[in-house]
């Protein structure tokens, strides 16, 4: 029996997956020395089982990097240590606290630790000479990130020039680089939030815990339900009270908001991010709400 | 513990969905926004937090109406000047397929922008102002996408409101078309009256205009075949990476990595690595850890030959009787992207496949103009966004076949070497 087109038809997903794989094999057969950046969170976790996916059975051929703000969930280090043990891969802390111990960056107690993060990471390039550093970031998440490459140039000053962004054309990216400069490379562009989670869903992928229901005492903030926590003093008038909760997006413990919620498992998050009227940022991350280029004026520093 | 992973059988929201790329050219005035905008809103894909900052801008700034385009303009500079400057991706979708949109700015810098959406579309998106009827813009974005292959074609023809609904109109702007694309490669048009703002045609059939029989726009883009869009004949496996673990467990795994850019691999074919001509026979592909009987595009896998054969990177896996032919002369069409200007005698670095290697531009045969079509022979120079002829001679042999067959194989960018810049994108013609 003869097969049809329909019949070499590739989901939506398995496309996606077949185009990060493609770019994860890319950078490591060009770059000298790249890097995964590894947060923990729900997409550098689907990140890093990409770049498994690409070289097996080779281990995966590039470390990857946390930058430690020193406010993260104990919860998602745990699930960090353990993939990266699982895997066997390389595991590079650049840590805040020590950055500012060592003077890299000043913590003069006005500049919230998200921002002292990208001194602490661009150092923590310089330093290893990572000339690539993998990215979780999505297009989905953001405007500015709406208008990011696949490969994206930064210049010895790991600055993101908006304007003079090199074209992308096919899937054949230019990896050019001058002594000092970097590339960051974001495999999962493309993805969506529902995405993550059909992937995470599907490919049976261990999460940290904060991302299903459970009680946590939280108080309110700017509209936000934040952890209660010494790291984060209540200000005047706030009141934590035990919720039922889970959170979307994992960074800053002090930053980063939850929403209540009884999903406990992923086809109720599906269902739960499906119907959501609002984005994960916008729903839950103080950072993002500081100016309306708050996330592309980051990105120019040298975020990511 | 037990929510710290996941539940197996979970439920698949988009796993066994299709994927359609589009890239959406036209004018700024001719309602690209709006029609975005209005995807993006009827998909329910715009979120409640990005619409009120949306709304608080516009009324910042004193609009009347919610600028939908401040959805759309990312940076910073694009809100500053009210234009798009860049390329966005938008993603939206539906029960049954998901929508990424390459959404080019219909300003100055068109062509280079408008290559880089195309360069990957399924589906081109082209919009006219019904009052004004085909424009040169029009006419160029048709050329563009024709000329980079975009296999579906559609003319929406917006603003029917402010024409009363004209079916008269529709059909004039509807001929003039069909009769222009004739003289271009656009394999399939669907031509449809919309209003962007008033919503006809957009997501829910028009109840003015009762003449018109096709498809919504939403409707056509759901259903639109673009599986057949692969070449599933001609065998076609850059090597990207070479898998070898050295490790106690598979001391002797050598692995050919790559994503397939043509025809269907199986185990047992007879196959030739290009360019050393040396022949053997799959012993086995891989996608992570389980084998597959086959492997075709878009797939990523990994490859296994019985024979110990050399192959690294940059070399390309074919059918014995059916492999490209290895080449250093390149005849191809090609859109300068870059403020100088390219001339005869420049060398550039190439990049093709998972190739590399270095170019002299030995010819500039002629000079397209893309409202024309006429061939400008007397030009010996390209220079921003300009799309011409070129010859070149390249320090390896290209593994390349006709863009018109395959878009993968048939495609390269140039690159200065000096600043590290992709300069122009290639089409080899054949």
């Amino acid at each position: 029996m003869t097969k049809t087109h329909s019949d070499y038809r590739l989901s939506q997903l398995d496309q996606l997956e077949a185009e990060s794989i493609h770019i994860f094999r890319e950078v490591a057969a060009e770059f000298e020395k790249p890097v995964l950046m590894f947060s923990g969170g729900k997409d550098s976790i689907v990140m890093l089982r990409l770049a498994e996916k690409a070289f097996y059975p080779a281990k995966i051929p590039f470390p990857v990097l946390q930058v430690d703000t020193g406010l993260d969930f104990p919860e998602v280090l745990e699930t960090r240590d353990r993939w990266v043990n699982r895997l066997g891969v390389k595991l590079v802390v650049a840590s805040i606290d020590d950055a500012i111990a060592n003077g890299v960056v000043v913590d003069d107690g006005k500049t919230s630790r998200n921002r002292l993060q990208i001194g602490t990471l661009l150092n923590a390039i310089e330093e290893n000479g990572f000339t690539a550093a993998f990215g979780g970031g999505r297009r989905d998440e953001e405007k500015a990130r709406a208008k990011e490459r696949v490969y994206s140039h930064r210049d010895e000053f790991g600055q993101w020039d908006p304007k003079m962004q090199r074209p992308e054309l096919w899937s054949l990216y230019n990896g050019r680089l001058h002594e000092g400069e970097h590339m960051r490379i974001f495999p999962i562009s493309n993805w969506t939030e529902l995405d993550i989670w059909d992937y995470i869903g599907r490919e049976g992928i261990e999460i940290p815990s904060i991302y299903f229901s459970h009680q946590r005492r939280v108080f309110e903030r700017d509209g936000m339900l934040m952890t209660e926590t010494p790291l984060n003093p209540l200000r005047e008038g706030e009141v934590a009270a035990e919720r039922t909760v889970r959170f979307r997006t994992c960074g800053d413990i002090t930053l980063t908001g939850c929403v209540e919620s009884t999903a406990s498992n992923i086809p109720e998050i599906i269902e739960e991010v499906a119907a959501a009227r609002l984005t994960e940022r916008g729903a839950t991350r103080g950072d993002d709400r500081f100016s309306e280029a708050a996330m592309e004026d980051r990105k120019k520093e040298g975020y990511f | 513990m037990s929510t710290d992973t996941t539940t197996a059988g979970a439920a698949d929201v988009t796993t066994g969905m299709d994927l359609l790329r589009f890239a959406t050219a036209g004018s700024v005035d001719d309602g690209k926004s709006t029609l975005i905008g209005r995807l993006l809103f009827d998909s329910k894909s715009i979120f409640a937090d990005q619409l009120e900052s949306v709304e608080a801008t516009s009324s910042a700034k004193g609009h009347d109406y919610v600028d939908l385009s401040l959805l759309t303009d990312g940076l910073r500079s694009e809100r500053e000047q009210g234009i798009t400057i860049d390329v966005a991706y938008r993603y939206f979708a539906t029960p049954n397929r998901k929508f990424i949109i390459a959404d080019t700015p219909g300003h100055v810098q068109y062509t280079r922008n408008m290559v880089t959406g195309a360069s990957t579309a399924d589906l081109g998106l082209v919009l006219v102002d019904a009052r004004n009827g085909l424009t040169e813009q029009s006419r160029r974005h048709a050329v563009l996408l024709s000329l980079l292959r975009v296999p579906h074609l559609v003319l929406c023809i917006n603003k029917m409101d402010l024409v009363d609904y004209s079916q008269e109109v529709y059909e004039r702007i509807h001929d003039e078309f069909t009769q222009f694309a004739t003289k271009l490669a656009i394999p399939d048009l669907e031509v449809i009256p919309i209003s962007a703002l008033a919503g006809d045609n957009v997501v829910e059939r028009s109840t003015n205009m009762d003449w018109y029989s096709g498809p919504t726009l939403m409707h056509h883009l759901e259903h639109v075949h673009v599986a057949s869009d692969r070449d599933l004949v001609d065998v076609r496996f850059p090597v990207q990476y070479v898998v070898r673990p050295k490790s106690d467990e598979h001391h002797d795994y050598r692995g050919y990595a790559g994503q397939v850019a043509g025809g269907v691999l199986k185990p047992g074919d007879e196959v030739v690595v290009l360019p050393s001509g040396m022949t053997s026979k799959i012993a086995g592909i891989d996608l992570f850890d389980s084998e597959v009987d086959e492997a075709y595009p878009p797939m990523s896998v990994t490859v296994r030959l019985e024979d110990d054969v050399d192959v690294s990177r940059g070399d390309m896996i074919a059918r014995v009787k059916n492999a490209p032919t290895p080449s250093q002369d390149i005849d191809a069409m090609i859109c300068w992207m870059a403020p100088g200007t390219l001339k005869p005698r420049q060398k550039l670095a190439i990049k093709h496949t998972t190739r590399t290697g270095r170019a002299l531009v030995k010819d500039i045969q002629y000079r397209l103009d893309v409202n024309t079509l006429h061939r400008d022979q007397d030009t010996k120079e390209l220079g921003l966004n300009e799309i011409g002829r070129v010859q070149l001679r390249t320090t390896v042999p290209l593994l390349c076949d006709p863009y018109s067959k395959n878009r993968t194989t048939g495609s390269f960018i140039l690159i200065d070497e000096a600043t590290g810049v992709t300069v122009a994108a290639g089409m080899i013609n054949g």
